[in-house]
């Protein structure tokens, strides 16, 4: 209704009220914009305000007495190796879910499993966690032992075996399980812009589903995979809640199924409520370098989809 | 002769095939065979289902192999695979909840959990439950609405930002240099490991306000870093199905570019926009490692979001489970983290309801 009462305003080409409602949108949409790139600046500049005493404290003085590198290598192959398990299990898993939901689940069927996945992102960190310390963790306990008992010779799986269950393994499983989504879903977007041509005429040559699936599907979404990964490595990297209730941490160790080894994030939740003066400072540094892996591992991942998005249409 | 071809030509094209009914065979020899084996070391329903799958997808590929080939065979294969992998994927999901809803179920029950705090709930209060079979004590109402206060302050930051950002991108930017770092850090925004933007929120305020500044804004503050990308991203997917032709219409009627834009683009998108915001919302009420460093942990009620700690239904849980109110006996806390898990998964279950019920009552009518 008050458009109409603008338009003779407008049209007798008044410096009307428009203009300026115009230039104040334009202007606020405009600072929006702007403040997102600053406060992804501000992330990283009060990280690194804050974590500079880090640095320039005194080795003996950090956590452990030997200097911040030391302090956080631990921790940093820690949250490495938490995130490679998650990848291991959650990365074949997540591509056969999302090929089961585009190339085998009946069509109708399809878009109603896509959601059940999802329902899997949709649960809180906090309850996966509590689920992994109580439920997951005392069924793995048998497992385990098992595994130290007839395959302790591999350091990865080195006895005695933890007697709570709750190992990085255990952790290592949660995080697939939360990881496994993003995975899922990004892949099936993946699959499901794969061209349809070329699959018809796989099929038409006489190619099983599977040879099809090889040949018209995989090769066109290798590049959407390698970056849904990516992606899921970002959130296995960065997970805490998952970390921080399973697992009873302890120091750097190869063996996956002992109580031991620790992450960057379940660290800070950790030690972060009681933490002050250098301590604080010091797990803001923790937090800084995590910040920078999962950014590198965000970064490269998104400029594979970016390149990808190019090619897509070609295609 | 010619009745003869089509007799050769059938029996070519069934030739080398299994019949219909093998698979529904396979599968019954499959059940029954993994129940007699199973007898033998011990029954259990789990153990079962799994075997059976087993020899089902292991006789459906040999039987195909002997009688199909083995293209058909890897073909069988792959597809007990990738079935297999989704059956198994749906394991966890099953587990979490049933784990939730058993151990929840009790405490979500119990009176006054929804309209009581912790506040002088202490260890002895549980020990006196366990020992004396007192009724447990305690509940959620503070965190209830801490988590409440908190996500609304955390939409009111992102929504005008989030929202003004896609408009940004969709209808002023024309694609221009600046649009696409935008973009690019959007996307970049979105993978920020959640402590991460706690521990940005926790180390501005205490550079503003002095150290240890602990409320609920600054978690507030927090979650926004994770809501604002995740609403640009879908409101600028919605933005960008709205039809030109509306555009254009309200052009060629004189309309100025912002009154096209509140007037016509953005009711047009808002189903979208709206779901797209609610799904943000159902993100960030579940997220717990922001609120551990920068809300504290109250057991009283707080309705203050600018002063005093607060609690949130996550940390709650979290707390709960950590560092039980009665060291000695545990069992209390236990009961009170699942029932609060329990409420904080319909919680995010209802909004993700919400959200798709939204997109349906708001749905521009289109034509299309």
């Amino acid at each position: 209704m008050s458009t109409t009462k603008l338009i003779p305003k407008a049209g007798a080409g008044q410096a009307a009220s428009g203009r300026t409602g115009d230039k104040v949108f334009s202007g606020a949409a405009l600072t929006a914009g702007a403040l997102i790139v600053a406060v992804l600046f501000a992330v990283a500049l009060f990280l690194i305000v804050q974590a500079l005493p880090t640095f320039s404290a005194a080795a003996a003085d950090i956590t452990g007495g030997k200097g911040f590198f030391s302090y956080i290598f631990p921790i940093v192959v820690g949250t490495l190796i938490a995130a490679t398990i998650a990848l291991l299990i959650a990365t074949p898993i997540g591509v056969a879910v999302a090929l089961f939901i585009s190339h085998y689940a009946p069509r109708s069927l399809a878009r109603g499993l896509g959601y059940v996945v999802d329902l899997l992102a949709a649960i809180p960190s906090v309850v996966y966690g509590a689920w992994g310390a109580s439920f997951l963790a005392s069924n793995l306990k048998v497992p385990y032992q098992w595994l130290a008992e007839n395959l302790g010779w591999i350091p990865i799986f080195g006895g005695p075996a933890s007697g709570t269950g709750k190992t990085i393994l255990t952790a290592g499983i949660v995080l697939a399980v939360m990881v496994l989504p993003i995975i899922a879903s990004l892949t099936r977007e993946i699959f499901l812009q794969a061209p349809m041509l070329h699959q018809e005429a796989a099929l038409a040559l006489g190619a099983t589903r599977w040879e099809m699936i090889r040949m018209a599907v995989l090769p066109f979404a290798r590049g959407g995979i390698i970056s849904a990964v990516m992606l899921g490595l970002g959130r296995a990297l960065g997970e805490t809640m998952a970390v921080a209730l399973v697992l009873s941490s302890g120091p750097l160790i190869a063996s996956l199924i002992r109580s031991g080894n620790q992450t960057i994030a379940a660290e800070i939740a950790l030690d972060f409520p009681e933490a002050f003066g250098l301590r604080m400072h010091e797990l803001i540094a923790a937090g800084l370098v995590l910040f920078l892996i999962t950014l590198a591992v965000n970064m490269v991942a998104r400029w594979i989809i970016n390149r990808h998005k190019e090619f897509s249409g070609a295609n | 002769m010619a009745t003869l071809m089509t007799e050769r030509k059938r029996s070519a094209l069934t030739r080398g095939r299994l019949p219909r009914y093998t698979p529904y065979a396979i599968a019954v020899a499959a059940i029954i065979i993994s129940a007699a084996l199973l007898s033998l070391v011990g029954f259990n329903v789990f153990g079962w289902a799994v075997l059976s799958a087993v020899l089902f997808a292991a006789g459906n590929v040999t039987s195909a192999a002997i009688v199909e080939g083995r293209r058909k065979a890897t073909d069988k294969f792959a597809t007990s695979l990738v079935v297999g992998a989704f059956l198994v994927a749906l394991l966890p999901l099953v587990s979490v909840i049933w784990t939730v809803l058993v151990n929840g179920v009790p405490g979500l029950m119990a009176p006054g959990f929804l309209t009581t705090s912790m506040n002088g709930v202490t260890g002895a209060v549980d020990n006196a439950a366990v020992k004396d079979g007192t009724p447990v004590l305690g509940g959620v109402y503070h965190a209830l609405v801490g988590s409440v206060l908190i996500t609304l302050w955390a939409t009111i930051i992102s929504v005008p930002v989030g929202l003004l950002t896609a408009i940004y991108l969709v209808e002023y930017s024309a694609g221009n240099r600046f649009s696409k770092v935008i973009t690019f850090l959007v996307d970049v925004m979105t993978g920020i490991p959640s402590i991460v933007a706690g521990l940005f929120a926790a180390a501005f305020f205490a550079m503003i306000l002095g150290p240890g500044t602990k409320t609920g804004f600054v978690a507030a503050v927090a979650l926004s870093v994770l809501m604002i990308p995740v609403v640009v991203r879908s409101s600028e997917e919605m933005l960008k199905i709205v039809p030109n032709e509306l555009r254009e219409a309200a052009y060629a009627l004189g309309v100025r570019k912002w009154r096209t834009i509140v007037k016509v683009v953005i009711p047009t998108a808002i189903s979208g926009i709206a779901s797209g915001v609610t799904l943000a919302i159902a993100r960030v009420i579940g997220e717990t490692a922001p609120l551990l460093v920068t809300a504290g942990f109250a057991t009283s009620i707080n309705m203050n979001v600018f002063a005093g700690w607060m609690s949130s239904l996550p940390t709650f849980i979290y707390t709960q489970i950590m560092t039980p109110t009665s060291p000695s006996n545990a069992d209390p806390s236990t009961q009170r983290a699942w029932a609060a898990a329990l409420l904080l998964i319909i919680l995010v279950m209802l909004l993700n309801l919400g959200a798709r019920l939204v997109a349906r009552v708001f749905a521009p009518k289109t034509g299309r």
